[in-house]
């Protein structure tokens, strides 16, 4: 009976803990929501909880003036030119590759997945000079393209990766029984294992679709103003953060939607993809 | 995972293995070739390029050398190992924690949801989240104001901060005292004037200063605000229009400088030290009247800059190492806990000697996702501390591009840099390589 009430009280202060946790977690988004809110002026003189009294002081004024600036909205547009792109090409190339790796017998095939096992890990600094480099030679540096090339390059190890291990748990037998029937290689991948590999699929696009679009590094070194995306021009203006923080704070709040949207809608699919890509 | 991928799936003839090469080259092709030029090829390309110098000619190892003989670089390097010792050892703990707390508990489900929410938005927005964080300013920024509500919950700042004596030849500083330089003896008066501070911002219950009368015993005195809205009023004398400073402490030191009596005063500024033995004191405004609020810690000064920005990384991959440290332990099985707890083991010892041996390689991963992970951090630094700060908040990855990209235009101490980086994760690869190897085999 004893240990029945301690183990209640226990479990209780525990539930009281997270929440006291959850909601600081919380907060720097809510600060960051609330002063995208605020004015310039009122930010520079308070902090956002001011709102929870004076709640006068909300104004949706800077995402008028966001939307009113050609700058930013083309910075937007040049996010979705690139990151869409970027994932699809890297689905597409990752599971022809992935379908090749887990069904396919030809040599030096486990020696050439070890090598994309290696790639996994290697930091996108050693490729930024040489490539650069390249693009200049090959008319790419400064253009979307470019841009787009180089995240399905660093994004691929982590695909193929990914998708051979979920295509190699497909039974074989599902394989043989289409082969028997004369399905060529090209059927089976496109009717049999993309379709059951769909989940594992899912988790990728997902993660490539945020790593692109919350990339600063790549595209400042290969985008130039014209195909700069949102996370350049945001970066341009934090270099006088004080006083620019009435643009700031909407244009981060409007770079964050997206992908919290994407992250909302398909929480599972990035969650198995977190725990594929790291404990397998 | 199973070997089946690794499986044949006919037994092989000749012909059919070649026309499984072609295959395969359709299939593999344009993955291998994009990887081939831009993986591969600019991995050798940078560390041939790290032996030659920002013009083009051949320095051996002259790039390596300054590499670590400019404080800059020093300095990056130097703020990388922090990194690496702390951040992925906090959010790991972190990690288990909350997955150990959250299980079997209500609304842990939401409280995921929280944690991981971090990992879907960039670490540029992440930044801007965390300079408005740590602004300087109490006023404006949430860490400081928690922190200087707390500080000053603690240590209450006095009433009169900003005033000072209006006759500095009367009451000089004693640290952040003010201590009289005439002696006073028993059955005369102080009159202890200051100024410096705003009429309207004096305590609501302060009444109009009284000049004192010479008491029989003891010292009687006043000490109120000499200053006259409007003007008018007599430098060192209590005015009409003068109100008393309530709630001062004030203390008679005898000539060993020791505390014999001490009095507070009242609403208009008048107090009384009794009970004095005859002799000559000299009086002191105790410091608690003059403490000065609590102004807010320097996150991004030089000095905090870099744990500051850790924080922030932390906030981001807490809720990753939660989700993965959780999902292997879903995966012990519950009967060996149950034997230890049946075996009379105390919670404490369950999770000591039990659940964080069995959740060892899950730990290990975890960290080691995190070590590669934390080499990268470009972001965070570059946004987070200001302009003024970014030489001390400086880390390879970010040393990596301001050389090569951001000015300087240094190609060859950047390709060092960049070899630099490679060659820290080299034993990470290793250990990839090593584990999936050992599974695949299984």
């Amino acid at each position: 009976m004893i240990s029945r009430v301690v183990r209640f009280v226990s479990r209780g202060s525990v539930q009281a803990l997270l929440v006291v946790i959850g909601l600081t977690w919380l907060v720097p988004t809510v600060g960051l929501a609330l002063s995208s809110l605020r004015s310039g002026a009122n930010s520079a003189r308070s902090g956002w909880w001011e709102v929870f009294s004076v709640p006068s002081q909300l104004t949706l004024a800077n995402y008028g003036k966001l939307l009113d600036d050609p700058r930013m909205l083309e910075a937007f547009w040049n996010t979705v030119r690139i990151t869409v792109p970027a994932t699809v090409l890297v689905v597409a190339l990752a599971s022809l590759a992935a379908y090749a790796f887990a069904w396919l017998r030809f040599p030096g095939r486990d020696g050439l997945f070890l090598v994309i096992v290696g790639f996994l890990v290697v930091p996108l600094q050693v490729a930024l000079i040489p490539v650069a480099d390249l693009y200049g030679k090959l008319n790419l540096f400064g253009r979307i393209p470019g841009v787009v090339l180089f995240h399905v390059a660093f994004g691929l190890p982590f695909a193929i990766f990914l998708l051979r291990n979920f295509f190699a748990e497909i039974p074989r037998e599902l394989l043989e029984a289409a082969r028997m029937d004369g399905a060529s290689e090209w059927t089976i991948f496109a009717r049999v294992i993309l379709p059951l590999g769909l989940p594992a699929v899912a988790s990728l696009a997902i993660f490539q679709f945020l790593w692109v679009w919350n990339d600063l590094l790549v595209a400042l070194v290969f985008a130039s103003p014209e195909s700069a995306p949102l996370t350049v021009a945001i970066r341009e203006q934090t270099r006088q953060f004080g006083s620019n923080i009435d643009v700031i704070g909407p244009g981060a709040f409007v770079s964050m939607v997206v992908p919290l949207v994407v992250f909302f809608a398909f929480q599972r699919y990035f969650v198995q993809g977190v725990l594929a890509g790291s404990v397998k | 995972m199973s070997g089946r991928g690794t499986a044949t799936l006919a037994a092989p003839t000749r012909r059919r293995g070649a026309r499984n090469g072609l295959l395969a080259a359709a299939f593999l092709g344009p993955a291998v070739l994009l990887l081939g030029a831009l993986v591969a090829y600019p991995i050798v390309f940078t560390v041939a390029r790290s032996f030659y110098d920002r013009s083009g000619a051949f320095v051996a190892l002259g790039n390596y050398a300054d590499m670590v003989s400019s404080a800059r670089t020093l300095t990056a390097i130097r703020n990388t190992a922090v990194w690496v010792i702390v951040a992925p050892s906090v959010v790991t703990t972190i990690g288990l924690v909350f997955a150990v707390l959250t299980e079997r508990v209500r609304l842990a489900t939401a409280f995921k949801v929280v944690m991981f929410m971090p990992m879907a938005i960039s670490f540029l927005a992440a930044g801007v989240i965390f300079r408005l964080v740590y602004e300087h300013d109490p006023e404006r920024g949430v860490a400081n104001a928690v922190v200087t509500g707390i500080i000053d919950a603690a240590r209450e700042p006095g009433p009169y901060s900003s005033a000072r004596p209006r006759n500095t030849d009367l009451l000089r500083p004693d640290g952040k005292a003010y201590v009289t330089s005439v002696p006073f003896s028993p059955g005369s008066t102080a009159e202890l004037g200051l100024v410096g501070m705003r009429p309207d911002l004096l305590p609501s219950d302060a009444r109009p200063a009284m000049a004192p009368t010479a008491p029989e015993r003891g010292i009687a005195g006043v000490v109120w605000l000499d200053f006259s809205p409007g003007g008018g009023g007599r430098p060192g004398l209590v005015d009409p229009a003068e109100r008393g400073l309530p709630e001062a402490r004030v203390e008679a030191l005898d000539g060993q400088g020791a505390v014999k009596a001490t009095a507070v005063t009242d609403e208009s500024g008048q107090f009384r030290l009794g009970e004095l033995e005859p002799g000559s004191y000299r009086l002191r405004l105790a410091e608690s009247s003059f403490r000065q609020p609590f102004g807010g810690v320097r996150w991004l000064g030089p000095a905090l800059v870099t744990p500051a920005v850790i924080g922030s990384y932390v906030w981001i991959w807490s809720g990753f190492a939660m989700v993965v440290i959780a999902a292997g332990l879903a995966a012990i099985p519950r009967d060996v806990l149950e034997a230890a707890r049946v075996d009379g083991a105390s919670e404490w010892q369950v999770f000591r000697r039990v659940t964080v041996p069995l959740l060892r390689p899950v730990l290990i991963v975890v960290f080691v996702t995190l070590v590669i992970n934390v080499l990268k951090v470009f972001d965070l630094v570059f946004v987070i501390p200001p302009g003024s700060v970014q030489d001390d908040a400086n880390v390879v990855a970010l040393e990596m591009w301001r050389v090569s990209f951001g000015g300087a235009r240094d190609q060859g101490l950047g390709s060092a840099l960049a070899v630099l980086l490679f060659l820290l994760v080299v034993p990470a690869m290793a250990f990839n390589v090593r584990r999936f190897r050992r599974e695949a085999a299984v």
